[in-house]
């Protein structure tokens, strides 16, 4: 380097060899990973075209939804225009599974969304705070932890009353414990580390310490598990609307659809299948996704 | 001093007391090169590595982090993961074809002809067995026995490495012991089957100093009583010069420099080795900085085309980084892969050392 | 950029010094003649969990000790000897149970001294992980910067800081900065951890076995780099190492430590030329030699260190020690004058008139 004769002290720059292999930040390496693995792109491909389908469903579905027609229960696929038939109340098949994937993707996402500012919140509390803060929300927890949780989803609704709302309130308590032990688990691995007592040492507070030191160290194995939760939660959710506690008719939901077509399964056996079959291929793909990005992200660095 | 009765009781290895200089060496690597295929890169960690080692001998490879110092070890008992490791080369010890053996053949060459001890013993000693036990069933697994004289030999075995009160420790869990007491285990274990090749890595690191030294003299006086060939791993210069009778320096998957351990200690020819001693504290003058060696290791990802150490050496010249030098042979069993040693010893071929003097007697000589 | 490598940190230093008087050093408080820590009868005991309701480690227990102004104390003892709780009880890392403080003539916590807080404004530490005592998800300039920015400066502000201290301490910033922890090497990392340690312009530096996990070649850089930097920032270091070699060219001054008491403090060059304890002696015995010609042949003591658990009584070395007599398992020793800075002095028996021990003098 040019300015070697002016540094202040005799040191000079030992160690000015470029970077062997590109620099990259961490969340670039990961991006970087993602690329290079095709089946995840090809999952992840899947996975948006769904989403966008949900999203443009009015644009994309070739019927309205609601439409009931007398006439039209249960036809085959192609019957007059209806490329996958029609249900047992004769709407347009294709279209409810368009529109389905709405409340579907809906009750996938949010309850997670929801668990993980809940319980990575107090994941990161419990992790960071004394003994006792610690132990008072851990044990809490753990009472949740202790039942199975599609019982636990399937009490919650069923004593809130049934609905979206409240399916989706009943599947966020339902992860919020397993998030905030994530949460903890990272937070507690971090905190043992030196620089978090570097920090102390510079003299700084325990909240600019968890801001700047230990969010970005907890976060990437929360939303790793947070993606891992999303084919959970889809499956969660369409079995409370098959319970009849989670979307309500006549709004197109799979779960409830799989409900309502499972009484003409001996009449129609290939539409019953059509709604398992979406939850099916939407829960797996989100499934294989998120290893696709548990696998790109962890690397020891 | 239980060391005769040991000796005979130890050292199943026949014919050790023929001449020296006849025999075959009992330790030939040639041209050994590892590399370990990632997903994003290769990691060239052993490259063109060539020694021997005769029966009896300490052979120490010195060199830092990331030197390969470590990977040529596990390399001769093929302990590397084999799905993304790359060996080549050649690897003989005691007439076998290394990287030629079955499973089964392997398996009776670790832990029968040769042995191996770690930094960290609880890597080698199995936490829910008495040390007892595990020396008793290595025993009984090479050499066969009732239970009761694998015991006994496990007895002896801790009288021979002097942990006191053996009879006591044998019934031990590993945890319960001192890491001074656990490396003296996990030697005798080690030594249980009459090893004649002995690789040891680093063992001695992780003590402290008041322990290093009753270790690495009890390694050297058994070293010598059972006349074990031995390879010993270390980054430690004052280390080396405690127990080698030879020396080989590393830097970047190569030898960089090899010969006996007090002429390279008195007068190195690689400007590397040259950095290494001077950079290593004994009792310089305070008044003055070290002449440190400038700059870091190169990364093994990415090695520069010629000499490795060249971009940190201050004598280096173009040709330097043109091809990786050729190791020259400027005195009796010396060997430095410098363009700047000059000199070629033409009588001495690789790897050279018939008529050197007796290496297990360096220090009582002179 | 030259410009900005040309005049290093003055703003820094004008800020860190605001409010004081003036002299060599404005931020010196009880001038040079006062010790810039006193350190007496510090102790630490960590329960030992699931144990007899009795069990605690002595980690540190009754050390006393001084550092003046713009030296360099080293401080060697084996693993478990209480070296690195020692230091962290001087950042009040760990609670202390027993023991004064005293920084530049100001007690520690106490009401009428300073806060723990602006203690740790003035002291700061490298610890020997380079690569956990760095955020692996923030790039190294950033790590460099918290400090400062923790100590209200702007976030551009405490940037600029950080990329000055980063061309002292060696590195380019332009090269480094933007780099995370595990793009860099060993040394460098280490390096990046002095510029931390030193962003908020302390007074005193604790480097906890800072060089002991790098390579020679590299821990030879990072010594020298290490003395540069005490001369220009004015800085007083406690440098603990159990590398004695090291230890010896870097100290002024050596403290040996043995099971969470000091058992020999004095001069560097007395200590290692005349060492007076018998632990001592025995450590120094244990370096190798360097020369195969002369090989040590038998080590100079036995056996492992104790357990801190439960140390010994009296002289916690007696176990071990060549010379025990009744006397050493029955008192525990004095380490005699600590407090004066050409104090050569050592908890033994045997130095101690009139202690029993038969070697004691008359």
């Amino acid at each position: 380097m040019s300015q070697t004769a002016s540094l202040p002290i005799g040191a000079r720059f030992d160690d000015d060899s470029p970077p062997a292999l590109r620099v990259r930040g961490y969340w670039s390496s990961v991006g970087y990973r993602l690329r290079h693995d095709p089946a995840t792109l090809f999952f992840g491909l899947i996975v948006l075209l769904i989403v966008l389908a949900a999203i443009f469903a009015p644009l994309l579905a070739p019927f309205d939804p609601y439409k009931e027609g007398v006439v039209l229960r249960l036809k085959p696929f192609g019957y007059r225009g209806h490329p996958l038939g029609t249900d047992e109340l004769g709407r347009d098949l294709l279209s409810r599974l368009i529109y389905g994937g709405r409340s579907s993707l809906l009750m996938g996402l949010v309850p997670v969304c929801i668990a993980t500012a809940l319980g990575g919140t107090l994941g990161v509390i419990g992790g960071f705070a004394g003994r006792r803060v610690n132990a008072a929300i851990m044990r809490t927890m753990d009472v949740f932890y202790a039942f199975p949780s599609v019982l636990l989803a399937v009490a919650i609704s069923g004593a809130m009353g049934g609905g979206m709302a409240n399916g989706m309130a009943a599947l966020a308590l339902v992860f919020t414990p397993a998030m905030c032990r994530v949460a903890e688990t990272a937070t507690a691995q971090v905190r043992s580390l030196d620089f978090i007592e570097a920090a102390r040492a510079t003299g700084a507070g325990m909240f600019t310490i968890v801001r700047y030191h230990v969010l970005g160290n907890v976060l990437g194995p929360v939303f790793i598990y947070a993606s891992s939760l999303v084919s959970v939660s889809i499956l969660l959710a369409s079995g409370l609307s098959f319970l009849g506690l989670g979307v309500k008719p006549p709004t197109p939901d799979w779960g409830l659809m799989l409900s309502t077509l499972r009484q003409s399964i001996y009449v129609a056996p290939l539409s019953c299948a059509l709604p398992g079959a979406a939850i099916f291929v939407t829960s797996i793909c989100f499934n294989l996704v998120s290893d696709g990005i548990r696998s790109a992200m962890d690397v020891r660095l | 001093m239980n060391a005769p009765t040991a000796t005979s009781t130890v050292m199943a290895v026949p014919g050790l007391d023929a001449g020296a200089s006849a025999e075959p060496p009992l330790v030939e690597v040639d041209d050994l090169t590892v590399r370990f295929v990632m997903r994003e890169a290769t990691v060239h960690a052993v490259n063109g590595v060539s020694f021997s080692v005769r029966p009896g001998e300490v052979l120490c490879i010195l060199g830092e982090s990331g030197s390969g110092k470590s990977v040529t070890l596990r390399a001769m008992l093929r302990l590397l993961p084999p799905r993304r490791t790359r060996i080549e080369g050649a690897i003989r010890i005691g007439g076998q074809d290394v990287l030629a053996l079955d499973k089964r053949r392997l398996r009776d060459l670790r832990g029968g002809l040769v042995s191996m001890i770690f930094q960290e013993p609880m890597t080698a000693l199995d936490p829910v067995y008495t040390i007892g036990t595990q020396i008793a069933e290595t025993v009984m697994r090479h050499k066969g026995g009732s239970r009761a004289e694998a015991r006994a030999r496990a007895l002896e075995l801790l009288e021979l490495v002097k942990i006191p009160s053996a009879e006591r420790r044998l019934d031990n869990y590993p945890h319960e012991l001192s890491g001074g007491l656990r490396q003296r285990a996990m030697i005798a274990m080690a030594l249980s089957c009459g090893p004649r090749l002995l690789l040891a890595d680093e063992p001695t690191t992780a003590l402290d100093a008041t322990v290093q030294i009753q270790v690495l003299i009890l390694l050297r006086k058994l070293q010598r009583e059972l006349g074990m060939g031995t390879i010993f791993v270390t980054h430690d210069l004052g280390v080396a010069s405690e127990i080698a009778d030879r020396i080989a320096v590393m830097y970047a998957g190569r030898i960089v420099e090899e010969g006996p351990v007090a002429e390279v200690l008195r007068a190195p020819l690689h400007p590397y080795t040259q950095g290494l001693l001077a950079s290593t504290m004994h009792g310089q003058s305070r008044d003055h900085d070290i002449e440190a060696i400038p700059g870091s290791p190169p990364d093994l990802r990415r090695l520069p085309a010629g000499c490795a150490f060249a971009p940190r050496c201050v004598q280096a010249q173009s040709e330097c980084r043109a091809a990786v030098p050729a190791p020259r042979y400027p005195l009796h069993g010396r060997m430095a892969r410098c363009l700047r040693v000059a000199g070629d010893d033409a009588s001495q071929p690789w790897p050279g050392l018939q008529h050197s003097v007796s290496p297990a007697h360096v220090s009582s000589e002179r | 950029m030259s410009t900005a490598l040309d005049t290093p940190l003055r703003p820094l230093s004008r800020a860190a010094g605001e409010g004081r008087g003036g002299g060599a050093d404005p931020r010196d408080v009880g001038g040079p003649a006062q010790p810039l820590l006193i350190a007496r009868d510090l102790a630490k005991h960590f329960h030992v969990r699931g144990g007899s309701k009795s069990a605690r480690v002595r980690a540190v227990d009754g050390v006393s000790f001084t550092l003046f102004k713009g030296e360099t104390l080293g401080i060697v003892g084996e693993s478990g000897c209480g070296k690195s709780t020692l230091a962290r009880l001087l950042l009040h890392l760990v609670e202390r149970d027993g023991g004064e403080l005293i920084f530049d003539g100001e007690p520690v916590g106490a009401p009428r001294g300073i806060t723990v807080a602006a203690l740790r404004r003035h002291v700061q530490m490298v610890f020997q992980d380079s690569y956990s005592s760095l955020n692996p998800r923030m790039p190294v300039q950033d790590s460099v910067a918290f400090g400062p920015f923790v100590h209200g400066r702007r976030k551009p502000d405490a940037r600029r800081v950080a990329r000055e201290m980063l061309v002292k301490v060696g590195l380019n910033p332009d090269l480094f900065g933007q780099r995370y922890p595990h793009e860099l090497s060993g040394g460098q990392k280490q390096r990046v951890n002095i510029a931390r340690a030193l962003a908020i312009e302390p007074r005193m530096v604790i480097l906890d076995e800072a060089v002991s996990a790098l390579d020679k070649s590299v821990e030879a850089q990072v010594l020298n780099l290490l003395r540069a930097l005490k001369a220009q920032f004015n800085l007083t270091y406690l440098f603990i190492s159990h590398d004695l070699n090291v230890v010896r060219y870097i100290s002024d001054r050596v403290l040996v430590m043995y099971l969470g008491r000091v058992v020999e403090l004095g001069p560097s060059e007395e200590i290692f030329t005349r060492p007076l304890h018998p632990y001592t002696r025995a450590l120094l015995g244990s370096r190798p030699s360097m020369d195969p010609a002369h090989r040590i042949e038998e080590p100079p003591i036995t056996g492992d260190p104790p357990s801190a658990i439960d140390p010994p009584t009296g002289c916690r070395f007696h176990t071990r020690c060549p010379f025990a007599e009744d006397v050493c398992a029955a008192k525990s020793p004095e380490l005699g004058a600590w407090l004066e800075r050409g104090s050569h002095v050592a908890a033994c028996h045997m130095l101690d008139a009139g202690s029993g021990h038969s070697a004691a003098p008359a």
